[in-house]
């Protein structure tokens, strides 16, 4: 896998971290004290292209490729977990499985507002009976006449207080299990949808999370994505492109977290010593950079995986896995590290390492994810 | 209508100078940025382009790696890129650079709508005589300090911000106007803007290219035909934080009066 970064790919790094360092950062404490979404950064995104990265100009895409947009979650991560993740599940959970599923009409009737940000947009899969086990939906569309009625309740929705344009799954033969999933766009204002209360979480406070709530919902029967019982593939391949942006998230998540760690143990005094001159000091970040390093060889590989037409679900499950896991690691690491101080929300460590545990559990747990690796592995 | 930016790839103060014996920077050893006055500069032709649709042309001096410069100004939104890069131009002073600078903005075109915008001064020589000098070469009315620039017509209404007031003037096109960090704050590269910048056409003007040139007197360019000598280089050191006294009043007067006293002033 050659990861020799293009002039553009150097370039946009550049960018990001720019933008991410004057526009995102100096938010990032007050999103997660406010639990509040940090639209005005949206707006700002929306207007780089960020909102719409990999896909092609004629819809309003910035033209760019998967890689790309890996790293500019990543880079917002370094410095804003909940920044990351609003573009992540925009950008991957709905954006894609319009462009990848979608009729030609339906990607010119909703990709252009997405793309460039005028809108942002969410996705519908969980239910509260209905988590890692995606097969077990409750919700149920019928079809009468020119439209499907849906019924029933997403929870834990990214982006779902603010977003505008959904894909939501539910089912329309409830026989038939996995093949009785179907896919369907769906927007707020359609009649007989509507929000949840805003949920309280461990971390991404800023990240709007709630229910989504149908009761007699009218859906056109054109805003059907893909074929009736079809859904569940939607779904999946779906989540196989979801998953790089979790990874990406979580790789700068810890990246950001070392950054930390190295600027304040060349700062702080003990014992006379400064704590980077403590063989401790140094090893625990040796590791800590070292499985990080490693983990984004996994996520640069799932996303040129993608990018070129691979299949790709191994990596990007193994690139989440291992990303997930050494961002909670590292965090609580770094916390470690700055002793007392990384308990206080004196410093960003703290939020860092709540913000981290989130990239283990959604879009699929860790669990999930060694599942869906051990099937590639031909380990039945 | 188009507007031809100079612009200055420059070290980045934020690290530590290096000096080569000759005294001149060495700036392969550095990091480099682009000159913060001219992003403004790059800013106002940027904000002349979407309200008029005009073109941007971006110009620079400087060694081959400037180029990735000029395709990050491309990247903002400029049109075209020019690099004027040659070994006989290396350790050109002011005068020599402005000669140069001049002779490429002439090769370019500069036609009655347009206009030729430089930042005010570059971070590392501090002179702010290359934007006047390239304007007297080429017979182009200036305005320098450009705090706000409208445009109507052939007309342009400039804003000049000096130490003690502001002073408006109003100049026809073409000419030259230099810019202050207050004119605005300079956009992003956008990302779609990035996947353009290496499509757009960039072209290298070396000695060749400007050696016939009238502005060209092939004995005052380059360091051998710099008038400067640099004594020294170093990083001026930081000015600390003013005292800011508030209020037209007898006692807020004489308070002024006295710390004026105290310090040998007056």
């Amino acid at each position: 896998m050659d990861f020799h970064l293009s002039n553009e790919q150097l370039m946009l790094r550049k960018m990001y971290r720019e933008f991410a360092e004057t526009e995102v950062k100096p938010l990032a404490e007050e999103i997660d004290e406010e639990e509040r979404f940090p639209m005005e950064t949206v707006e700002k995104m929306a207007k780089l292209g960020m909102m719409g990265i990999y896909f092609p100009k004629e819809y309003g895409g910035a033209g760019g490729d998967v890689l790309s947009y890996a790293m500019c979650v990543e880079e917002l991560a370094k410095v804003c977990g909940t920044t990351a993740v609003v573009v992540s599940a925009h950008t991957s959970l709905c954006c894609a499985p319009i462009f990848e599923h979608g009729t030609e009409e339906q990607k010119r009737k909703y990709l252009p507002d997405l793309l460039s940000g005028k809108k942002i947009g969410a996705f519908g899969l969980t239910e509260p009976g209905a988590g890692t086990d995606a097969s077990g939906q409750q919700t149920i569309a019928v079809l009468e006449g020119d439209h499907y009625v849906l019924n029933g309740t997403k929870c834990f929705i990214t982006n779902g207080n603010v977003a505008d344009t959904f894909v939501v799954f539910a089912m329309t033969d409830k026989k038939a299990g996995n093949h009785g999933i179907t896919a369907f766009i769906v927007e707020k204002d359609f009649p007989g949808f509507s929000q949840g209360k805003h949920e309280k979480k461990m971390g991404i406070h800023g990240s709007s999370t709630c229910d989504l709530i149908f009761e007699d919902c009218v859906v056109p029967k054109e805003n059907l994505l893909g074929k009736e019982g079809k859904g569940f593939k939607v779904a999946m391949q779906t989540l196989d492109g979801g998953r790089i942006g979790i990874a990406a998230q979580a790789l700068g998540l810890a990246e950001g977290a070392i950054d930390e760690a190295v600027k304040y143990t060349k700062e702080r005094v003990q014992f006379g010593k400064r704590l980077s001159q403590f063989q401790n000091t140094q090893f625990q970040l040796a590791d800590m950079h070292c499985r990080t390093q490693a983990a984004q060889h996994l996520v640069y590989a799932a996303a040129m995986g993608k990018q070129n037409h691979e299949n790709y679900s191994e990596a990007s499950a193994m690139a989440k896995l291992f990303a997930a896991e050494t961002a909670s690691d590292v965090t609580r690491r770094a916390v470690q590290l700055f002793g007392g101080y990384g308990y206080t929300r004196e410093y960003p460590v703290e939020r860092m390492m709540r913000d981290a545990k989130i990239t283990e559990i959604y879009e699929g747990t860790s669990e999930a994810q060694r599942m869906v690796i051990a099937k590639h592995m031909g380990v039945k | 209508m188009k507007i031809i930016v100079s612009v200055k790839q420059v070290p980045d103060t934020s690290g530590k100078v290096a000096v080569n014996p000759d005294g001149t920077l060495d700036r392969a050893s550095m990091q480099t940025i682009t000159n913060p006055d001219d992003l403004n500069a790059v800013e106002a032709a940027l904000k002349l382009k979407d309200e008029t649709g005009c073109k941007v042309v971006v110009v620079t001096m400087g060694p081959p790696p400037a180029a990735g410069m000029l395709r990050e100004i491309m990247a903002r939104g400029a049109d075209e890129g020019v690099l004027v890069s040659a070994r006989e131009f290396g350790g050109s002073d002011t005068y020599a650079t402005s000669q140069i600078l001049a002779a490429a903005i002439s090769r370019i075109g500069v036609e009655k709508d347009d206009i030729v915008m430089c930042g005010r001064q570059a971070i590392d020589g501090d002179t702010a005589q290359v934007g006047p000098q390239i304007a007297e070469k080429l017979h182009l009315p200036q305005v320098t300090y450009a705090a706000d620039i409208q445009k109507t017509g052939d007309t342009i209404t400039v804003k000049r911000m000096l130490e003690d007031g502001y002073m408006t003037i109003k100049v026809k096109t073409p000419c030259l106007l230099t810019c202050i960090k207050e004119l605005n704050t300079p956009r992003y590269m956008s990302v779609g803007g990035i996947f353009e910048a290496y499509g757009k056409p960039l072209a290298t003007f070396d000695y060749e290219t400007l050696k016939n040139d009238p502005l060209i007197d092939p004995t005052t360019i380059g360091l051998k035909g710099s008038p400067t000598n640099i004594l020294t280089s170093f990083t001026p050191p930081q000015k600390g934080a003013g005292m800011m006294l508030e209020g037209a009043d007898k006692a807020s007067c004489e308070k002024l009066a006295g710390i004026l006293t105290a310090k040998h002033i007056i």
